[in-house]
């Protein structure tokens, strides 16, 4: 007789459903990150008079700022109502506070990025009113902006946690840690990559922190996660996975040990790291894709605690006080 | 007045909590698979009444269910199970070595809906029955309703863009409009052996909790209810099931949970981590003084 199935399932077909989202939003999770940690590094480079490494940060942050909007209005089944997000303000909808957080967020990276082409501008206007007024707006613009990104580049770690998704849901202690740390690397990386050699001590110092903690935080999270971390080994999250261990690795021993006596090193572990970043991100996209597809990252867990007699109930009083 | 305990997680009545004032007794489903015969009558009168587009024609192999399972363009769905068994299905008969299982499934249209929850538009909405509604002329088809359900029930509708409600999230309304003119549901209404069977959501339970107890005491040991319980991960469904083995066997998850549940931790954690990129941002522009 074959052997009772630890779980049973209907013609093997997915219990919860796999999010209908594309790579519009893997590739938002990296550019949200980067663009919050760019202008983190920005604002601390114009509170410290690094002006090249302020300047890099600032256009990287407005240039990852655009490409995120355009795939998050891509990746809408109706992208002409984008602006139906703007309706309500939503607690418990992490992509509702996302909304809000890039709006508050948006304009003020957006005006410091700006403030840097004062000296393109034409001259009646780089010396009347705007032009005198530009340097000192993007300054607070820019502050402010850093202020609002340690939250853009966290919140994302919530909007996959929230849902149904075993590998996205049970890593909800630790996925927050490993975006921001991949975000630190990612923009410490084009910081090192962009901003002169003199300049770039914080970028890189940033960078190294940020890939140790993405790397300690996502051994953790594999680690403790159980059944769900299971598909984060595997297909092409597991393929995104290995790529963004070896990248971020090899970028961070490079920042560390060789990024700030050469040019060429600077370049190419920061490379390393913005794209390690990115395969971080892939592969957390995909490993809650895949296990949503399989009902046993569903079933099994939910069937082990009904078993143990653990099911999850209310235990409080029966009517709210 | 409306009570903020349990906003998240627990026995709650739906519509007091979303605002309404006086609404009317909270509506809907109690499917008793035990007598479904499966017809499909449901799925065809669902699909008639709410001009719900075909699904699909193709076979499946899986029994005589080739409509696969609730989604966009799917939302009553009968599960059909060729199993081999020792167990009676009906009282009374002949103990066989094969029994069918038929389930006709729908949206729960949960007390804690995740689907609500994570709606960044607002397109879902709590109707006054309490049930859960999409507003298409809202929905954005964002997706995010669709990984956030428990039991994958909702979907964003796929197809050519001028087709109707395409690209939007797509779901059971509990028939909404019938709702509003004092009919019961299309499936409810075809359900030729009172295995759909709607009305207030307090006398359906009682009347499942009899079927039940009827049921076992007949010798139908694995007769249960599943997503009756008030108290359960979902703080109990609008449509809930008599079910005759166990709930994973059906496509269903045996102990559902609301993701938003965990929503306060969810942002302590994101709390703490943005906390931790900002102090480290700070950090690395402190230099070394002999440098």
């Amino acid at each position: 007789m074959v052997p009772k199935a630890s779980f049973g399932s209907y013609y093997g077909r997915p219990v919860v459903k796999a999010s209908p989202w594309q790579a519009d939003i893997p590739a938002y999770l990296f550019l949200g990150g980067l663009a919050g940690g760019s202008s983190l590094l920005a604002a601390g480079a114009d509170l410290t008079g690094r002006p090249g490494l302020r300047r890099s940060c600032r256009v990287t942050a407005l240039g990852a700022l655009g490409v995120s909007f355009a795939a998050l209005v891509h990746d809408l089944g109706r992208p002409a109502r984008f602006h139906h997000m703007l309706r309500v303000a939503k607690f418990t909808s992490p992509m509702s506070v996302g909304t809000w957080i890039l709006t508050a967020y948006g304009p003020l990276a957006a005006l410091a990025a700006l403030s840097e082409a004062r000296d393109q501008l034409p001259r009646p206007l780089r010396t009347g009113l705007v032009g005198r007024a530009l340097p000192g707006a993007g300054s607070a613009a820019g502050v402010l902006a850093g202020v609002l990104a340690p939250a853009l580049a966290s919140y994302t770690a919530v909007l996959l946690a929230d849902t149904a998704t075993p590998s996205w849901h049970d890593a909800r202690h630790h996925l927050p840690f490993v975006f921001v740390g991949s975000a630190a690397a990612a923009a410490g990386g084009l910081g090192m990559v962009n901003a002169p050699l003199r300049e770039s001590g914080p970028a890189q110092r940033l960078a190294v922190a940020g890939s140790v903690l993405d790397l300690a935080a996502s051994h953790h999270m594999e680690s403790s996660i159980g059944l769900s971390a299971e598909p984060m080994r595997q297909g092409r999250a597991g393929a995104y996975r290995r790529a963004a261990q070896a990248l971020t690795a090899a970028g961070a021993l490079l920042a560390a040990f060789g990024a700030r006596r050469s040019r060429a090193a600077a370049v190419l572990s920061g490379a390393a790291l913005a794209a390690g970043s990115a395969c971080t991100r892939f592969a957390i996209f995909h490993a809650g894709q895949q296990s949503a597809t399989d009902p046993r990252y569903t079933v099994q867990p939910q069937r082990e605690r009904l078993d143990a007699g653990r099911p999850v109930r209310f235990e409080g009083p029966a009517e709210p006080a | 007045m409306t009570s903020f305990a349990n906003r998240l997680f627990g026995p709650l009545d739906p519509a007091t909590e979303a605002g309404y004032l006086d609404p009317p007794t909270r509506k809907g489903f109690f499917t008793d698979t035990s007598v479904c015969i499966g017809c499909k009558a449901c799925e065809v009168a669902c699909k008639e009444w709410n001009a719900v587009p075909e699904d699909g024609i193709s076979l499946t192999g899986m029994s005589y269910d080739n409509s696969v399972g609730l989604g966009a363009s799917t939302w009553r769905h009968v599960a059909f199970i060729e199993q081999p068994s020792g167990a009676r299905e009906h009282p009374g008969e002949e103990s066989a070595s094969f029994r069918w299982l038929m389930e006709s499934d729908v949206c729960k249209h949960c007390t804690h809906a995740a689907c609500l929850d994570v709606c960044p538009t607002g397109a879902l909405m709590r109707s006054e029955f309490g049930t859960v509604v999409v507003q298409n002329d809202v929905c954005n088809g964002c997706g995010y309703c669709v990984p956030a359900c428990p039991y994958g029930v909702i979907e964003r509708r796929e197809g050519p863009k001028d087709e109707p409600a395409v690209g939007l999230a797509q779901k059971c309304t509990l028939c909404y409009d019938r709702l509003k003119g004092d009919l019961e549901p299309a499936c409810a209404k075809a359900c030729p052996t009172q295995s759909i069977q709607f009305g207030d959501l307090d006398e359906l339970r009682v009347r499942a909790k009899g079927r039940v107890d009827q049921l076992v005491e007949a010798g139908v040991s694995d007769a249960q209810l599943y997503g009756h319980d008030p108290r359960d991960g979902v703080g109990g469904a609008g449509a809930f099931f008599l079910l005759l083995d166990r709930p994973e066997v059906y496509g269903l998850p045996p102990d559902p949970v609301v993701t938003t549940k965990a929503l306060p931790q969810m942002w302590r954690q994101a709390a703490l981590a943005a906390a931790t990129l900002l102090v480290g941002s700070l950090a690395a522009f402190v230099e070394r003084r002999n440098r």
